[in-house]
Parts: structure tokens; C-alpha cells; sequence
């Protein structure tokens, strides 16, 4: 059954059951998002996606709200702008999004001031390069669960990743920290392509933004390989 | 980050599941490689090969230029590289080429060509080299390496119910009820199909039948899983039967009005008990029963299968076994349900709808019929041969008894793929003229006296048809590597100069402005084809064939109403042992099949990234065996047969169960193929890769 809800003012009839974002885009509005990615289950954790529902004491993330009957829904009053706002200027204080330029644009949007926490404490990982295929640069790590989700339940099956840590020190991990080549990993690289901010990405990209020809640089240590142990060539 | 200069929509190359992909392009170069999350048949996924190892593409080994053999006449000829070459123009190579070609038909007739199609190359590419088989060279000796993977498969559906595609589609996966995995490595072989099955198992509780000698990953989201001992599938599937009938758990309805031969199977049946079945396979009974309640009971069920039912020397009799099962049930022609081989490679189902088989041209259609073959007559103008000819196994005895002088190989590896490889490449050596056309020289074009370079699937335009049947574009993405040519138009430009030099009258007509031109032509003559071109596919990211109109929404699933031979027909069966069973002197099986990394004959990924996870050949040994044999992890082990000998590292695991090795056959240095033997299935001449007897002992 249809159940009816105003957005901004427009009326909009929707399945029942079916998020605030979705109605929202009925309506002809785009909602902002971080964490959340089509491929993947919502699971509202960055708060981007906010909206203000008349008599509900807090902003409810879009993603994960279901459309109620009678709901009056504001995507863009103060509240919401400035809720946004800040989670693009606590999220750029925090941790490296200069390869997200999704995020970016937002900023922009929103005018977020990009100093605005000038003393925050950067969250600050080492890069991981493990594996011939990707690498895990950390610093850019938002935490936005998708990888996870990807190598779990919504693409892959695999399982290879999760969440290490407890609070300020969770991140994303393998089992024990292992590196990917003692995973369960498959190297499929669903998790890269549904990474927001570059902090998955395939070693081929990284190294050709440093100038650099990671697959030539492979093949010449292959053939050095095959040479010595006098096997397979490859010319 | 990198800004892509463009972005282009292609097709993977490697797998039959046939994964959209978009093509990063900066500079010339592929740096990156991702999928749209809204297109079929892979909604965004894509496993390790597609995603990074494209990057053979850009090896600097790709042929850039045709080259003729220096010593260019002499046989026996002996395989040389890139050294034993020199590089020729087009002009030359090309009339060189047609010279010989013309000579040879002169001097010995059309039956004196063994021709390979490609399932790596496109629909157009196949299309145009069957009709220079055909048309100009006027033999059917024309094969591919399906012989090699699921030619059981097709024979028997074919018996069955008269079709050899898979049945259903991969997106009605997700939604499966039950269903049978069998012979199949999915999440290895074909990775994103086998995340959609999974899928199924987790989202939807759906219930899973691996029936599989190797604890396969697939296992671990498995129901019940069936390890027979190698080679006991019929037993397992007539048991299943037997069930199915002695608990009266069939589709009477269906049975009435979809099938033939009921009763006599069912006669032929009362002796299969799971009891027996469990002599036979080591299985136990009750995981029989269990397995055939499953698939009985289930609104729907489908079975999935690869090559562990198909490469065996009972390789139609197992794939009839399934077809019987799915007739008792009824589990044929709704979603959910179906009869599904695996296609391997990116067009193996492509390479033969287009004609790449010796007794059909497009979409089936016998050479042997006359009205087919007259249509095809009067389109191309030129007179037809209606003898069926030889499939891959036949050219290489009939080169062997030299009745075959001349081999045009085009985008194949048959001295990798090729059961008993001594034998193959003897035959090799004594061809009188060999033609390859490839992107790379491989194991086969090292014997070649012209290799002609061809343009990968990144330089491209045309159509792959997947494992589901659903037609799909590739785009050129990046430039043609030196001077190399797309496979289409040096086909035409070489069927033009051998028309020449046999002083033909009329051509049979190679003149086309692309590929999509081929494609209209091809629908034509192929009434499955016409509702397909290639604006259509840009429009819709492809079209499941058969598709008879314009206005014809395309056949995921096929025979709801009938089948192709009308009723399908059950096969009583008898259980037959095994080609090579081990003794004193040989006491393994040795099994060949894929690992993930890798892709057949190594020939793109062995060029690729995907090289440096997976860099060894490796022989899968239970530990058991290992401390048999007195190997660690990791040693060198020499394993031999009847055939041949290889060195391979030990890999120590309980996936194969003990008495049982495993093989990939990517390695050229170490080929498996040199083991294995060339005992054929009498039906569908398919050679048994999956069961020959080896030794083991540390190298």
C-alpha cells in the first residue's frame, strides 16, 4: 500500500516501507551521501544523508529512515544545512579526502570551512602494500564500512574484511592484521571500487600518479624471475 | 588519483560469465578497470582477472608486426620465439599466406585444411573465418576449443532436448530455491556467477548440492556436499533418480506432457539404489537421499555444471544424467530452474553460434540440410560442402595419417589445451604450412610459418555472446599495437587473395564496412540472430538470444512451452569405468583443471600481474600422500605418466581427497597437458582431462 508524505513542501506517495532517500528523490531531491553507496546495504553511519521530520527530536539519516504516513520532511532547512556542514569540516580535519572528490564538491556546496579545527587530532595509518593488485592507504580511511560490506554480505561472500579495534581505534582490518595474501582475500577488488576517498586503490592507478609504470616495473621483475630459475619466458 | 581521458564500456575478456566492464583509458593506457553497479549481467562485480589483469594488453611481447619464419619451408619444423622470426609487411606475409593456402588446395583438395575458430575472439571475427572455411577453402574441418571443454554437454542436451545453451540466466541466481553445483570450481572458474550463488545461499536460504571429488570453496555454503570418487557421477545421479522415482517424488504433469521414455528409464533405474551408489562412489547413502529430496522437492532447482562433468571419456552420459534428473522434476523451462553448463571462455558460446563447429553454420543450422546450406548458397554465391567435417581431436589424427596438410590457427593454443601434447606437436612439426594469427606467440605459433598480429578485444569493436546466451558489445578503447589488424579484416583481405590465386570467378564476399555490418549480415542467414544488431545492444547492454524480432524482448530462460526436438527424452544409462585407472606403476589420479589466477594456457595472464600471486605450476597432493611420497611443502616433485613427465611445486592440501593430484594446466614449463591422454568420449569426442594415472616422486 502507497502511503502519502510531504517533502519540501511537495507531496509524494511512495511504497510503504521504502526509505526517506528514495521519497526524497521522488520529489526531484538529491540527497548528499557518504557512506552510502547503491551496492550496498545503508546502514547510516556517517549522517550526511540527514533530514528533519516535523516533531522528531533528531535529524534522521535518509538512507535508513522508512517513509511514514503523514511524515512532513525539510532536506534543506538550517538544521540539515549546518548538520552537514560540520560532518564535512570534522570529517576533512580528521583524515586525508583529497581523492574524494564526491566529498569535495560537497564541501563546496556547503561552504564547510576546511580549517575550521585546526588543532583535530589526524587519524594517521600506515600504508599497506601487501599484495600485487591494491594497496590499502588507511590515512584515507573514512570509515564508511563499504569494503566490508562488499567482501561480505552485499557482493562478495569472501570476508576478508572487518572492523579491528574499539572506538577512536577502530579501522578497517583482516583477521589478526594478516596481510591480504593470508586472508580469505580473492583480490576481486570489489572493496576498491566501492571505496569513496582513494584510500583502496589499484597499485597500476597509484603508481601511474607518481609518475611511475607499476606493470612494467612487475614485468621486469618477472622476467628477472623466469631468467634465473630458466623457465617460462615471456620475451 | 588519475583523471581518465576516457572512459570506455567493454567486455571482459576472459570468463564466460561476461562481466560489463568500463575501460579507464589516461594517455593510451588502461590504468584502471571497474564495472557499472546497474548493468547485467554482473551488476558492478568482477573478479581478480577482469579488474587487474588486463594489463597484457600493454605487453610489450604483443606482435606489432606479421612475421615469417626465417627457415620459412623447411620441415620438420622445430618451434622457435620471436628470434626465429622475421618481420614481414602485410603485403607480403598476406600473399605469401594465400600462395601457400592456394597450392595446398590445388595439390590435395579442400580436406587438406584443419581450421580452429576462436572462443576469444568476437561473434564477427568467427563468422567472417567460417565463411573462408567454408566459402573459399570449401571444407567444415573447422573446431575450437569448445571440443575440448563442453562438447559432452551439447551432445547430450542435445539428445536430450535438442539445445546446448545453458538454459537459464545468471540473474535469476540470486533467487534460486535449490540447487546442484557439480564438476564445477565456480568461485575459481567462473568467480562472479559464483558470488550471485552465494548470494542465493545467504540472502534467500537458499539450499545448495555440491557434488565434487575436491573440497571445492562452493562446499562451505553447501547443504550436502557429495564427494564421489572421481568418475562415479552417473552412479551418483541414477541414484538420485532412483530416489526420486521409488519415493514417486517426480512432475507426473510434466513427465506426461513435456517428455518421452518415462517408463523405460525408470525400468532401467530399480537396481541404481543410493546403497549401490555408495559401492560405486564411497558416498554414503542417506547424503544421496538427501540430495534427491532436495532437488525433488523444490518448487524449482537448477543444476550448474563444469568441466568435471563434461572432459571425461562418459562425459555425455554424465551430462545426460543431470538432463534426467531435471526431466523427472520438471525443473526445466521457469525461472529458478534449468540445465546450466559453464561456458569457460568469454565467446565459447559466441565461437560456436557463429558457425565455428564443423557440422553447423550459424546458430546450429546443419551444413547437412539442404535447405540451410542452399540459403547460405545463394547468400554468399558460392557452392557449399554438405560432409560434416572433423572435429579438433579428428584434424590432429588426420594430420597425423597426413591427410590434413595445413593448419590456420587463429587466437588458439591447441599446444597447450591439447590432451597428450608429445603427440599433438609431432603432428605439428610435420604440417606442411601452418598459419596462426594471434596477439602474442604461444606454444602453437612457435610452430607457425606466418604469424599474422591480431588486435586484442581492447582494440576493438564487436560482440561477445556469454555463457547465458546474451549477446554483448566490446569497444576499441585503446589503438591497434604496431600494425596489428582486427581478426575480421585480415580474414577478408586473405580470402580475397586465396580467391585470386584459385582463380575463382565469384567471391563469396568479404567486403564489409565494420563489424556491425558482419553482424546484420550474419542475422540474415540466422533467424535466432534477427532481432539483434549492434545499435539495439548499445541501446539495451545486450540481448539474450534466441530473439526472431526487432520487437522480441529476448529468452533469459528457454523451452517453457516446448523444447527445441520437441519432447525432451530420458537416456537409460549404464555406469562405465574410468579411461585410465591407476595401478602399481601409476598409483595417482591426476585431475587438470583451473586455479583462479590463471586462464588456460597462460597466455594473457602468465603476461599479466596476475602472474606474480600465482607464479608456479603446483600439483595439489592430500597430506597423507605427501608423507607417502616423503614431500614437504613446497618441494619440487616430479610427476609422470604413460605420456610424459613434468616438474611442478607441492602444494599440500586436504582439497583433493588422498589418491587423488591436482594439476593447473597454465604452466607451459610445466604443462599438464603432457600427462594427460588422449582417450576420447565416444559420443562427443571430448578427451578425458580429468582422470589419468600418474607417479609421484621428489624431484
Amino acid at each position: 500500500m502507497p502511503i502519502q508524505l510531504t517533502i519540501d513542501g511537495k507531496p509524494v506517495s511512495i511504497e510503504d516501507g521504502a526509505s526517506l532517500m528514495l521519497a526524497a528523490q521522488q520529489a526531484g531531491v538529491d540527497t548528499p551521501v557518504i557512506c552510502y553507496h547503491e551496492a550496498t546495504t545503508p546502514n547510516g553511519l556517517c549522517r550526511q544523508c540527514v533530514v528533519e521530520v516535523e516533531g522528531w527530536r533528531v535529524l534522521a539519516p535518509a538512507c535508513i529512515t522508512s517513509a511514514a504516513e503523514g511524515m512532513v520532511v525539510h532536506t534543506a532547512s538550517e538544521r540539515v544545512t549546518r548538520a552537514r556542514r560540520t560532518i564535512l569540516e570534522m570529517l576533512n580535519a580528521s583524515m586525508d579526502l583529497s581523492e574524494a572528490p564526491a566529498i569535495q564538491q560537497q564541501m563546496d556546496e556547503y561552504k564547510a570551512d576546511r580549517k575550521r579545527f585546526p588543532g583535530a587530532h589526524r587519524r594517521s595509518q600506515p600504508l599497506l602494500d601487501d599484495n600485487p593488485f591494491y594497496v590499502r592507504d588507511y590515512d584515507k580511511c573514512l570509515m564508511c564500512w563499504r569494503c566490508v560490506q562488499a567482501c561480505g554480505d552485499d557482493l562478495q561472500f569472501t570476508y576478508a574484511l572487518s572492523t579491528g579495534g574499539r572506538g577512536y581505534e577502530s579501522h578497517i582490518a583482516t583477521f589478526f592484521d594478516a596481510p591480504m595474501t593470508e586472508t580469505t582475500c580473492v583480490f576481486c577488488g570489489n572493496c576498491v571500487a566501492v571505496c569513496p576517498t582513494n584510500a583502496l586503490v589499484s597499485k597500476t592507478e597509484i603508481f601511474m600518479s607518481r609518475g611511475l609504470d607499476y606493470d612494467a616495473i612487475r614485468r621486469e621483475k618477472r622476467k628477472q624471475r623466469r631468467a634465473e630459475k630458466k623457465e617460462f619466458s615471456d620475451d | 588519483m588519475i583523471e581518465a581521458d576516457r572512459i570506455v564500456r567493454s567486455t571482459c575478456p576472459y570468463c564466460g560469465v561476461g562481466c560489463q566492464v568500463n575501460l579507464h583509458v589516461r594517455e593510451d593506457r588502461i590504468f584502471k578497470v571497474d564495472a557499472p553497479f546497474d548493468v547485467a549481467p554482473n551488476f558492478g562485480r568482477l573478479c581478480v582477472k577482469g579488474r587487474f589483469g588486463v594489463d597484457f594488453v600493454h605487453h610489450p611481447a604483443r606482435l606489432s608486426k606479421p612475421l615469417i619464419r626465417k627457415d620459412f619451408g623447411r620441415t620438420p619444423r622445430q618451434p622457435v620465439g620471436v628470434e626465429g622470426f622475421r618481420e614481414a609487411t602485410w603485403e607480403e606475409a598476406l600473399d605469401l599466406a594465400a600462395e601457400r593456402i592456394a597450392n595446398i588446395h590445388r595439390q590435395h583438395g579442400p580436406e587438406a585444411f584443419g581450421t580452429f575458430a576462436s572462443a576469444k575472439v568476437t561473434n564477427e571475427d568467427n563468422y567472417v573465418f567460417q565463411k573462408f572455411v567454408r566459402g573459399v577453402l570449401g571444407t567444415n574441418n573447422i573446431d575450437h576449443c569448445a571440443r575440448l571443454c563442453h562438447a559432452a554437454s551439447v551432445t547430450a542436451l542435445t539428445i536430450a532436448i535438442g539445445s546446448s545453451a545453458m538454459s537459464n540466466s545468471i540473474a535469476e541466481m540470486k533467487d534460486l530455491e535449490v540447487f546442484i553445483v557439480t564438476g564445477s570450481n565456480t568461485s575459481e572458474t567462473h568467480p562472479v556467477i559464483s558470488t550471485f550463488l552465494r548470494e542465493a545461499v545467504v540472502h534467500n536460504n537458499a539450499k545448495l548440492i555440491v557434488v565434487d571429488p575436491r573440497k571445492i570453496e562452493m562446499t562451505q555454503f553447501a547443504e550436502v556436499w557429495l564427494r564421489q570418487a572421481i568418475g562415479t557421477d552417473v552412479a551418483i545421479f541414477q541414484a538420485m533418480a532412483q530416489v526420486i522415482v521409488a519415493e514417486e517424488l517426480y512432475n507426473q504433469e510434466f513427465i506426461d506432457a513435456r517428455t518421452e521414455g518415462f517408463k523405460e528409464y525408470a525400468q532401467s533405474i530399480l537396481d541404481c539404489t543410493p546403497e549401490w551408489a555408495e559401492t560405486v562412489s564411497g558416498v554414503p547413502a542417506d547424503d544421496i537421499r538427501k540430495a534427491a529430496r532436495l532437488y525433488a522437492n523444490a518448487k524449482a532447482a537448477a543444476i550448474y555444471w563444469g568441466m568435471g562433468i563434461s572432459q571425461s571419456v562418459h562425459g555425455t552420459d554424465n551430462a545426460l544424467s543431470l538432463a534426467n534428473l531435471a526431466l523427472l522434476c520438471g525443473h526445466l523451462g521457469r525461472p529458478g530452474t534449468g540445465l546450466n553448463p559453464l561456458r569457460g571462455q568469454n565467446n565459447v558460446q559466441g565461437a560456436s553460434d557463429s558457425g565455428g563447429l564443423p557440422h553447423v553454420f550459424t546458430a546450429y543450422q546443419p551444413v547437412n540440410d539442404d535447405e540451410v546450406r542452399t540459403r547460405f548458397e545463394n547468400y554468399w554465391g558460392v557452392r557449399l560442402n554438405p560432409q560434416p567435417g572433423l572435429t579438433v581431436m579428428e584434424m590432429v589424427d588426420a594430420a597425423a595419417r597426413q591427410v590434413i596438410h595445413c593448419y590456420y590457427i587463429m587466437g588458439e593454443n591447441p599446444l597447450m589445451s591439447e590432451p597428450d601434447l608429445k603427440h599433438s606437436r609431432h603432428v605439428m612439426e610435420n604440417m606442411e604450412f601452418v598459419l596462426a594469427q594471434d596477439i602474442f606467440i604461444n606454444e602453437s605459433s612457435e610452430f607457425a610459418d606466418i604469424i599474422l598480429p591480431a588486435t586484442s578485444f581492447a582494440e576493438k569493436s564487436g560482440t561477445f555472446t556469454n555463457s547465458d546466451r546474451r549477446v554483448q558489445l566490446i569497444h576499441p578503447a585503446v589503438p591497434a599495437v604496431g600494425e596489428a589488424r582486427d581478426d575480421w579484416s585480415i580474414l577478408c583481405d586473405l580470402a580475397k587473395r586465396v580467391e585470386g590465386k584459385l582463380g575463382r570467378t565469384t567471391s563469396a564476399g568479404f567486403d564489409y564496412a565494420d563489424p556491425a555490418a558482419i553482424w546484420q549480415e550474419m542475422a540474415a542467414l540466422t533467424p535466432a540472430f534477427q532481432g539483434i544488431d549492434h545499435p539495439r545492444l548499445e541501446r539495451e547492454n545486450g540481448v539474450h538470444w534466441p530473439c526472431p524480432s526487432p520487437d522480441h524482448p529476448g529468452s533469459p530462460y528457454l523451452f517453457e512451452d516446448t523444447f527445441p526436438r520437441g519432447k525432451g527424452i530420458f537416456t537409460p544409462l549404464v555406469v562405465t569405468p574410468g579411461a585410465e585407472v591407476p595401478d602399481l606403476e601409476y598409483p595417482y589420479i591426476l585431475s587438470t583443471g583451473r586455479v583462479l589466477f590463471h586462464w588456460h594456457g597462460g597466455t594473457m595472464t602468465r603476461r599479466s600481474k596476475l602472474d606474480d600471486i600465482y607464479p608456479e605450476p603446483t600439483v595439489e597432493i592430500h597430506p597423507q600422500d605427501a608423507v607417502a611420497i616423503g614431500l614437504n611443502p613446497g618441494d619440487w616433485v616430479k610427476v609422470r605418466s604413460r605420456r610424459g613427465e613434468i616438474k611442478v611445486r607441492t602444494l599440500i592440501t586436504e582439497r583433493s581427497p588422498a589418491g587423488m593430484v591436482f594439476i593447473p594446466f597454465h604452466f607451459a614449463e610445466a604443462a599438464a597437458n603432457e600427462l594427460t591422454h588422449d582417450q576420447r568420449d565416444p559420443k562427443a569426442k571430448i578427451p578425458d582431462y580429468k582422470m589419468c594415472a600418474v607417479q609421484l616422486e621428489p624431484a
